[in-house]
């Protein structure tokens, strides 16, 4: 916080990309190591672990999700659909050949990936409002599929129940061991998707998104780009998938229908487009307000509704005040919470002399 | 006639009445899209809000056709006011942003409605019984329940009043110079926010009205809002800045799913209805991205 930046000189381009824009950032990134590695596990009771691991899947959804609409400027209403396939790929190969995580998870994403880029074939030719509609169509025509074709959804039930995944016959059976299991690919994907902006490919996307045309003249092929772009996108909505999967037990595709879309659309505009801490405030916000609500509910709402109305009015009143906050921060703060933060950030670095 | 001919037949004008019905919400959508440049992802709650304040109403009279004239003078006020407000706090902030924020916006806009109305309303389904008889109306070898037909009529006359409004009132002259160049047509002094809001005010009027019809035939409950969901594929079918298009693709759709659901449904279990006008869509995005008779949009840089 205070006059980190004195002395840091940056000569070259390089240290200005760096992963650790000053020297102090890596005693953060250390301090937040011990935290989460350590502290965490260790202290908090199992139902908030379970709630962190929640959130973990939420950061690699939501970090897949803002690489295609946050910097590369496409939009998709269909990313509910792409965890699904993701999941049931996963699940059937791990019940049918009974396939180990580590290679059900890869497996999964680049099914994800395939179908992604499949939905996002159209995005060469329209864009904004067509694509939007192009890629609910997507969802739409992916939940109908899984859901009739007894092939890939096991039965009547559309769902397929998993083993627990185990690493080398350790098995993660508690919240506490899947604690580690998703907190490694939550920062795998927040490691990735930093260094995939730093790099060619990721210049490219923020090329397509401020303005296409002009990217394609100076040289980018933004078919290859869109593609790509949707295909990575997907990747990490694959690999979120599978989690939920593995988290849950069960592969079901009423957790990946439209609302889900567009939960996770939410938590990247809530949380600020284009930014990678956005994606993870965003994953954090979403993933808290149903569960704050529910426990507010639960204290004031007994005053006001019987007991069995208050499931429907915590219900309503979630999806109420998450449309509301999606408005507000709409129209009020469009770079969403990171914005907010870069705000309290810059206060205190000149703090206290402020003038 | 042979049975095959008149089962035919009765699907076709099925779809087709159907249709109408479908082309009446996306009229408002359309609406919208054309003057504003906004995209209403609400549509459906649009509606289904209608519905259940005309339910409300019509359940607070006696008299079966005063309850009826009421509730739609009611549901209209609501609309328009409603249309108003939302152009006002919503959108008009939202103006010269990126299209993906205007989007999200309604998506909001729609969870809210979703949201708040089982807490005012309850959860229960609503009946909205219409002053019309029970008997089915008998054409051919069709038979149609009387609603179907009702909402129908309502659509096409709706149709010509807005393409009369369009073609020629002063009114609807000003939109379409709004819709084609914010800046000239401001230029000429034409007050263009106050014409956004008059688009917005006119949703409100066609989601009343498709509010009551469709809510008189599917009963009145959060689900009905699901129909908002069809508009897309029948205004992207006829392009989204055009209101024959919204006629021409509700027919098509209404025929498509009707079809379907007749001649492939006992073959694959059902649900072919909520998919076909979605695939016939996406076929239509990659061969004519801009619809049967949309606007090509030409960019610079």
């Amino acid at each position: 916080m205070f006059h980190r930046e004195a002395g840091v000189f940056k000569t070259t381009y390089a240290a200005d990309m760096a992963l650790y824009p000053l020297p102090i950032a890596k005693w953060t990134i250390a301090v937040l190591a011990l935290i989460f590695i350590v502290i965490l596990p260790l202290t908090l009771h199992d139902y908030y672990l379970s709630i962190l691991n929640l959130i973990f899947i939420a950061v690699v959804g939501a970090l897949g999700l803002n690489i295609l609409v946050g910097y590369t400027g496409q939009i998709s209403l269909g990313h509910g659909a792409f965890m699904s396939v993701g999941a049931y790929a996963a699940a059937n190969l791990a019940v049918k050949l009974d396939l180990p995580f580590w290679l059900t998870l890869p497996a999964g994403g680049l099914m994800a990936a395939a179908i992604g880029a499949l939905v996002g074939v159209p995005s060469l030719r329209i864009k904004g409002l067509y694509l939007a509609i192009a890629t609910l169509a997507g969802q739409l025509i992916i939940e109908w599929t899984i859901n009739h074709v007894p092939a890939i959804s096991g039965g009547a039930q559309a769902s397929i129940e998993v083993p627990r995944p185990d690493l080398f016959g350790f098995v993660l059976n508690t919240q506490g061991r899947l604690y580690y299991f998703l907190l490694f690919f939550a920062v795998l994907a927040i490691v990735a998707t930093l260094n995939l902006m730093r790099s060619r490919i990721g210049r490219a996307f923020i090329a397509v998104r401020d303005q296409d045309i002009a990217a394609e003249i100076i040289g980018i092929d933004i078919f290859r780009y869109k593609l790509l772009s949707f295909a990575i996108s997907s990747f990490y909505a694959g690999v979120c998938g599978v989690l939920y999967t593995y988290y849950f037990g069960i592969a079901n595709y009423e957790q990946f229908q439209l609302g889900v879309s567009i939960d996770f659309l939410a938590m990247i505009i809530i949380g600020g487009l284009g930014s990678v801490l956005g994606s993870v405030f965003g994953a954090i916000f979403v993933t808290l307000l149903p569960i704050v609500i529910r426990t507010l509910m639960e204290q004031v709402g007994s005053f006001f509704f019987t007991d069995s109305e208050l499931a429907s009015v915590v219900s309503g009143t979630r999806l109420a005040v998450f449309g509301g906050l999606i408005i507000f921060f709409l129209v009020i703060e469009p770079e969403g919470l990171n914005r907010l933060w870069r705000n309290v950030r810059s206060y205190f670095r000149v703090w206290p002399f402020s003038y | 006639m042979s049975e095959d001919l008149g089962f035919f037949i009765a699907l076709m004008l099925n779809g087709l009445s159907i249709g109408l019905m479908y082309s009446l919400i996306a009229l408002g959508f359309v609406l919208v899209y054309k003057s504003t440049d906004a995209i209403n992802f609400a549509q459906g709650e649009f509606v289904m809000m209608a519905a259940l304040i005309g339910a409300v109403v019509v359940a607070f009279n006696t008299s079966p056709i005063l309850g009826a004239i009421l509730a739609v003078l009611v549901v209209l006020a609501v609309m328009i006011g409603f249309g108003f407000g939302l152009e006002r706090v919503v959108l008009r902030p939202l103006l010269g942003r990126p299209i993906v924020a205007v989007i999200m916006a309604t998506i909001g806009l729609a969870a809210v409605l979703r949201g708040l109305t089982p807490i005012i309303f309850g959860g229960e389904t609503r009946a909205l019984p219409l002053p019309i008889p029970d008997d089915p109306v008998v054409i051919g070898p069709a038979t149609l329940p009387p609603i179907q037909v009702l909402g129908a009529a309502v659509a096409i006359v709706l149709f010509a009043g807005f393409s009369w409004f369009f073609k020629k009132s002063r009114m609807g002259v000003a939109m379409r110079a709004v819709a084609d160049n914010q800046q000239v047509a401001q230029a000429m002094g034409i007050n263009v926010e106050r014409y956004f809001a008059l688009a917005w005010a006119m949703a409100g009027i066609v989601s009343a009205l498709g509010g009551i019809v469709w809510g008189s035939m599917l009963g009145v409950d959060v689900q009905i809002a699901v129909v908002g969901l069809k508009v897309f594929p029948v205004v992207i079918l006829g392009g989204l800045d055009s209101i024959g298009g919204a006629v021409v693709g509700g027919l098509i759709i209404g025929v498509v799913e009707s079809l379907a659901a007749g001649y492939l449904d006992p073959y694959v279990g059902g649900g072919t209805k909520d998919f076909a006008p979605y695939l016939l869509m996406i076929l239509v995005l990659m061969f004519r991205p801009y619809g049967i008779f949309g606007k090509r949009q030409i960019e610079r840089v």
